[in-house]
């Protein structure tokens, strides 16, 4: 039987804007995924555990509140510290151009910013799923 | 004569008398060609139609406006929502603001201070002044306010959960500058139900937090009597991707459930009524937005009228602020946003806003910059000074469009409270997910058309651009949530500890007790206890709200 890819939606930080989140959650199990949402405020050490506790393929990071830069690296850093180098970690929300390189750097392997179409974040998750999908 | 012209002579006879006492902005008005402009425009005869359903401005049902020359008397409150970084950041952005013509503060604080957390506190690491500026105690606050006198200018406070908290800093600074708290004008948002629903920066369970929103409606009618002591908010419902109708139907349930609140805790209806505001959303489609604000006036009417037998007509009416959709705008070709904020705050006007908000175009990027936020503030000086609008009172009642419209948001809005009631009201409907899971599907469908191609986003998936000039963004310092712990070091090591620590303990057993927690709050923060520390002493009572998922 074919594994569905399972995805963990998160928000890091204070952030409560989660329209964006709740339609990627839907979007991707429309597309076929399983998908576990966090719900707000959720500390990196938080979504790591969760991530691991849910064997997930990908955890997707949604932030709007500008914490970005400090929120979505730390979580690559704690599943690294744990040894994890096989899920795939994605961001999305109000970031701008010039933050993106930099968090590419850091482990996030593609950043989604409004208006990118939910298809294109499936295509991409598809592609770049770190786990084998057969099990 | 008919009905229809006794009432209109009678609204002539309250006009003039009005105007007696306040002037309109001209002796007369006219358009560019030199047309006299009149202050209203009804039918020949409207019968009773007219009169049930849109009667006189500054009359029952309100259908028209709140006042009787609405804008012919004065323009809204011009009112930018501003606040990033440090105290000192913000309050200088506030004085560049009135300046620059802005007749209102509004403030924005960040997240930490929204969730009742100190600067320094571990939650709060990386929102740090981000999306508003950083409040952790009086002394914050004492910054933020320095040089602007309180008795001149109101100032409202995007603040809910400790609403009471930062209203009580206000209430200090005040002290400190000679203005008593009788004179303070401004509003605080206030309105937990909604944090629950779409906006998230929730503290307490639902119980708890209508407890402190009925003290402060107590506490403010006796002491600040002339605070918007809440906000009732369809704004961030909207964001989180409601439709039109929904943002009305669940605001004014929302609504409805404070003042049930209130009127249980013992207040009588007329007491607090006058001082409720409200605050919506104003999106793209014109025509629809325009009726939507109208409607809201009406039902609202009906609703204090009726339903709670409110005897005052100031508590019958609706009065609100509006900002543009922010959700709206788009990060690519952001200039095009200029545009969709001008129809937005044009559609606002035209609906009787008592004041505005208008977006900057950068907004879907970051915080607005210097610029773009003057571009939004002459955007509405535009539609006030240059184009007319205001001249007369509602320009487009009478329309057959906008009338239809009017009356299918009415219709559509009261079948939602009706099940909301049915439900057992706001409070069980939002328990239960029922407005979430209806945002949630709204917003899902508007995804799926934007991605169709269906519903159409100037710039974004149709009339693209390949490469985009970047532009200029306004960045937040990083280093501002270390400098805010030390300054709240120096703070803790330099205020008298021991009578903080006396003032939280009263604070907490009020707290356990049931007496108005207002004057508790106000004497820790005199005091300088911190944001954090006056909200973790409720806390420790009241516990903390956990949503389950829907």
């Amino acid at each position: 039987m074919e594994h569905k890819i399972r995805v963990l939606v998160a928000k890091p930080g204070l952030d409560g804007h989660d329209r964006g989140a709740l339609v990627i959650a839907q979007g991707l199990r429309d597309a076929g995924m399983e998908v576990i949402y966090t719900g707000l405020r959720q500390t990196p050490e938080q979504i790591v555990a969760a991530a691991i506790q849910e064997d997930v393929d990908v955890i997707g990071l949604s932030s709007l509140s500008g914490a970005h830069m400090e929120l979505f690296p730390e979580v690559v850093r704690l599943l690294q510290a744990q040894g994890i180098d096989d899920i795939l970690v994605i961001g999305g929300g109000v970031i701008p151009d010039e933050d993106i390189e930099p968090l590419k750097q850091s482990g996030i392997a593609a950043v989604f910013t409004p208006g990118t179409p939910i298809q294109e974040t499936a295509d991409f998750i598809r592609a770049h799923v770190k786990r084998g999908t057969c099990s | 004569m008919s009905a229809f012209k006794e009432k209109l002579e009678a609204w002539r006879e309250k006009a003039k008398k009005a105007i007696s006492k306040f002037p309109e902005r001209e002796e007369r008005f006219a358009t560019s060609s030199d047309i006299e402009v009149e202050r209203l425009y009804v039918p020949e005869d409207g019968g009773q139609e007219y009169l049930e359903k849109l009667g006189f401005p500054g009359e029952y049902p309100f259908t028209r406006g709140i006042q009787p020359t609405m804008y012919r008397g004065r323009y809204w409150t011009m009112r930018q929502y501003a606040g990033f970084g440090s105290a000192e950041e913000t309050n200088e952005r506030f004085r560049y603001l009135l300046e620059q013509g802005q007749t209102g503060l509004s403030t924005a604080f960040d997240l930490p201070t929204q969730i009742g957390y100190d600067a320094d506190d571990p939650m709060a690491r990386g929102e740090v002044g981000k999306v508003g500026v950083s409040i952790s105690s009086l002394a914050d606050m004492e910054t933020l306010l320095k040089g602007i006198p309180l008795d001149k200018v109101s100032t409202s406070m995007t603040i809910n959960a400790p609403a009471s908290v930062l209203l009580a800093m206000y209430i200090a600074v005040g002290e400190k500058q000679g203005v008593t708290s009788d004179k303070l004008t401004g509003t605080i948002q206030n309105d937990i139900l909604k944090e629950y629903v779409a906006r998230g920066t929730y503290i307490y369970p639902p119980q708890h937090s209508m407890r402190l929103i009925t003290n402060i409606f107590e506490y403010c009618a006796e002491k600040v009597p002339n605070w918007n002591t809440i906000s009732i908010s369809g704004y961030h419902i909207r964001e989180a991707g409601s439709t039109a109708v929904q943002e009305v139907a669940f605001t004014l349930s929302n609504a409805i459930a404070y003042v049930q609140a209130a009127i249980d805790a013992g207040l009588p209806v007329d007491k607090f009524a006058p001082r409720l505001s409200f605050f919506f959303n104003a999106h793209n489609n014109f025509l629809e937005e325009i009726a939507k604000f109208r409607a809201a006036r009406r039902i609202w009417a009906k609703i204090m009228r009726h339903r709670f037998k409110a005897q005052d007509p100031k508590s019958w009416q609706l009065r609100f602020h509006t900002q543009t959709g922010g959700s709206t705008l788009t990060a690519q070709q952001p200039d095009n946003n200029i545009v969709r904020v001008t129809i937005q705050a044009l559609a606002a006007v035209l609906g009787g806003t008592q004041s505005l908000h208008t977006n900057s175009r950068d907004e879907a990027l970051a915080l607005p910059t210097e610029d773009s936020a003057r571009i939004a503030l002459r955007t509405q000086q535009i539609i006030a000074y240059e184009s007319g609008v205001s001249d007369t009172v509602d320009p487009l009642g009478g329309s057959y469009y906008i009338e239809y419209l009017t009356d299918e948001i009415e219709k559509r809005v009261w079948e939602y409270i009706e099940k909301i009631d049915e439900m057992g009201g706001a409070v069980a409907a939002i328990e239960q997910g029922y407005m979430q899971r209806e945002i949630q599907h709204a917003s899902y469908q508007t995804q799926l058309e934007i991605e169709s191609g269906k519903q159409i986003v100037v710039g974004m998936n149709k009339f693209k651009l390949d490469n985009e000039p970047q532009p200029e963004l306004l960045r937040v310092n990083p280093e501002l949530g270390r400098i805010q712990a030390e300054r709240l070091a120096k703070l803790r090591s330099e205020r008298n500890n021991e009578e903080v620590q006396k003032r939280l303990q009263a604070l907490k057993q009020a707290a356990e007790g049931d007496a108005n927690l207002m004057p508790y709050i106000l004497d820790a923060v005199r005091a300088y206890a911190t944001t954090g520390e006056i909200c973790n002493a409720m806390r420790s009572v009241f516990g903390e709200y956990r949503p389950s998922l829907f």
